[in-house]
């Protein structure tokens, strides 16, 4: 078996979520580093766009900023802002990847503050940037996060972006569109997809060397666990060759 | 229409469209030369308490040389669109120019990481802060690009974005869904760095727009830095790539690598080992201090700055990365 590290396998098992010629909105680092790993395998045809207006790009190197000048570089478009969002709320993008701070059972994500009082916060984050618009407006949403008790938590300190919100059918009863909200979770020992119904967080594979009891062990909530949990395929010797000489040779994502 | 849910945040600004129409009737079009200085410019368009908003995005394409000089300045109580703002918000709060801030990004870096002087200042209990998104924020001027009071969305519903947000939900008049409306947003002065401009404010923008192209018709008084200056006879021959026409803008100043150390589209690439050794040196506070002395307040000019940071040299090292020359160099 291949070796590789925590932040490899996130990104090859990110990658194959992405089908061809589908439409995805991606921030830096992993997210972008999964797009690009999808774009040089199985995804030639994957429309990557920036929220900060690049459509498209041939990707030179990983970018710094999601609006830097390799977002547009030989792009089919430089766009803007108003452009992409308004391509997700028509309804036209298929995914996007998003981080956060802290993730709840419902897949609501916090990146704006830690702490109770919010004028005067314990941790100031940098708030939603483009992140509750695409969670609003994409069809499906992956987080790709650290398996950590104090990320998955009982209850997020503030809900900066909608995962399924209160479960149920809350998300859509509050006015969001109908069909969107989050698909998969994706960590450095498993994935997690939500049960249709009650919408709450469930682990459906696992990844090699962790068991389900490693997950709930790692997380601040009860998870549920699919029937037939799979066991996640390792990442192949060929993805991680294209990750590491091709994706991101400086190390800047995968070497951490 | 009903308003179904209220927001706990505070409007920094008059969403009504007749008062900004009023002020907009006023405003000069005449095509004449607005060249100036850049610190004439802030001394003229920007005030304290005055709502300014910079165009660009994080480290792109950022008017940098021109937040230096409103810290320089010395400006404050100003409110402050945090849209995506990551350099240029934390040398504003290094410098306390702001004490309201609408907020879709702020105190990070992206990939760079967090700004500990921008934390410190957002967590001191000194800052108002209205939350909203990239989309909020795009959305809120280009309401007010349209002379409209608000547009309708469908984010930050169901969320504690939408309660510390200044947004209101409706049920649609037509369609009886949910939607947010944002109020439309007309910065008091914003800031803008494009490519080229003639001495009329007539502008070139290359690459992605951001929401610079809202921006500049949402806001009251608009300074240019350009990195060139080029000919009307230049716009006039090429009509299809203005970005910007005249009559939005008050100042034009022409300041080569205004963006740096961030990057600028097709000119040069982001200096990232300085960018880092603006977040590394906040750690100390002593240290900070005497480096915002040494690039900022005891620094004359961006022309200055640039000379202490390795002039042409690293200018043109940064043009070789942004055209990715670098790579056929090294390999060839």
């Amino acid at each position: 078996m291949a070796n590789y590290n925590t932040m490899e396998i996130m990104i090859c098992v990110a990658a194959r979520e992405l089908e061809d010629g589908a439409t995805v909105g991606v921030g830096t680092g992993a997210p972008c580093a999964a797009a690009m790993l999808a774009q040089k395998t199985h995804s030639p045809n994957l429309v990557i766009m920036f929220e900060a207006g690049g459509v498209s790009p041939i990707l030179p190197e990983m970018p710094i900023s999601v609006g830097d000048s390799r977002t547009f570089y030989r792009a089919v478009m430089a766009s803007s802002m108003c452009d992409i969002m308004d391509t997700c709320s028509r309804g036209l993008v298929d995914y996007t990847f998003l981080g956060g701070a802290q993730i709840d059972m419902y897949g609501n994500l916090n990146s704006t503050i830690i702490g109770e009082d919010y004028r005067k916060p314990k941790v100031r984050f940098p708030g939603s940037g483009g992140a509750n618009d695409f969670a609003s407006f994409c069809w499906r949403t992956i987080v790709m996060t650290l398996q950590d008790g104090r990320r998955f938590v009982e209850k997020v300190d503030f809900i900066t972006t909608p995962g399924w919100l209160a479960g149920g059918d809350s998300r859509v009863n509050s006015g969001l569109p109908p069909g969107t909200g989050p698909y998969k979770i994706i960590t450095n020992m498993g994935i997690m997809d939500f049960e249709p119904r009650s919408k709450r967080m469930r682990a459906v594979s696992v990844n090699p060397g962790y068991s389900f009891q490693h997950i709930q062990d790692n997380c601040g909530f009860e998870l549920l666990q699919a029937k037939d949990t799979l066991q996640t395929e390792p990442p192949t010797e060929e993805e991680l060759r294209i990750l590491r000489e091709e994706v991101d040779p400086y190390r800047y994502v995968i070497g951490r | 229409m009903r308003v179904l849910d209220q927001s706990k945040g505070r409007l920094f600004t008059d969403p009504d469209p007749d008062k900004a129409r009023d002020f907009f009737r006023s405003k000069s079009r005449k095509m004449e030369s607005k060249v100036m200085n850049l610190s004439d410019a802030i001394a003229k368009y920007v005030h304290d308490g005055d709502y300014l908003a910079v165009g660009g995005f994080g480290a792109n394409r950022t008017p940098i040389a021109a937040c230096h000089e409103i810290v320089r300045q010395g400006r404050k109580g100003m409110a402050f669109a945090g849209k995506t703002a990551t350099h240029d918000f934390q040398i504003l709060a290094a410098g306390e120019v702001f004490d309201r801030v609408d907020v879709a990004y702020i105190v990070g870096l992206e990939a760079r990481g967090l700004s500990p002087c921008a934390r410190k200042y957002m967590e001191s209990g000194r800052v108002e802060v209205c939350e909203w998104t990239n989309y909020g924020l795009a959305g809120r001027f280009r309401a007010a690009s349209m002379g409209v009071p608000y547009i309708p969305a469908r984010n930050i519903l169901g969320t504690d974005t939408f309660i510390r947000s200044g947004a209101k939900i409706v049920e649609c008049p037509f369609t009886g869904k949910l939607l947010t409306l944002l109020p439309a947003l007309y910065p008091d002065v914003a800031v803008i760095h494009v490519h080229e401009a003639d001495v009329y404010g007539n502008a070139r923008i290359k690459g992605i727009m951001v929401m610079d192209g809202e921006l500049s018709k949402a806001a009251k008084h608009l300074i240019l830095t350009t990195e060139r200056l080029i000919s009307n006879d230049e716009i006039r021959r090429d009509p299809t790539s203005t970005s910007i026409p005249y009559y939005l803008v008050d100042a034009v100043c022409e300041v080569r690598y205004a963006a740096y150390p961030g990057t600028m589209a097709y000119e040069y690439f982001s200096d990232e080992e300085h960018l880092q050794e603006w977040l590394n040196v906040q750690k100390n506070q002593g240290e900070f201090r005497e480096f915002l002395n040494h690039n900022i307040y005891d620094c004359p000019d961006h022309y200055e700055y640039i000379r202490r940071h390795g002039g042409t040299e690293k200018m043109n090292q940064l043009r070789q990365k942004e055209l990715l020359l670098h790579k056929e160099i090294s390999h060839g």
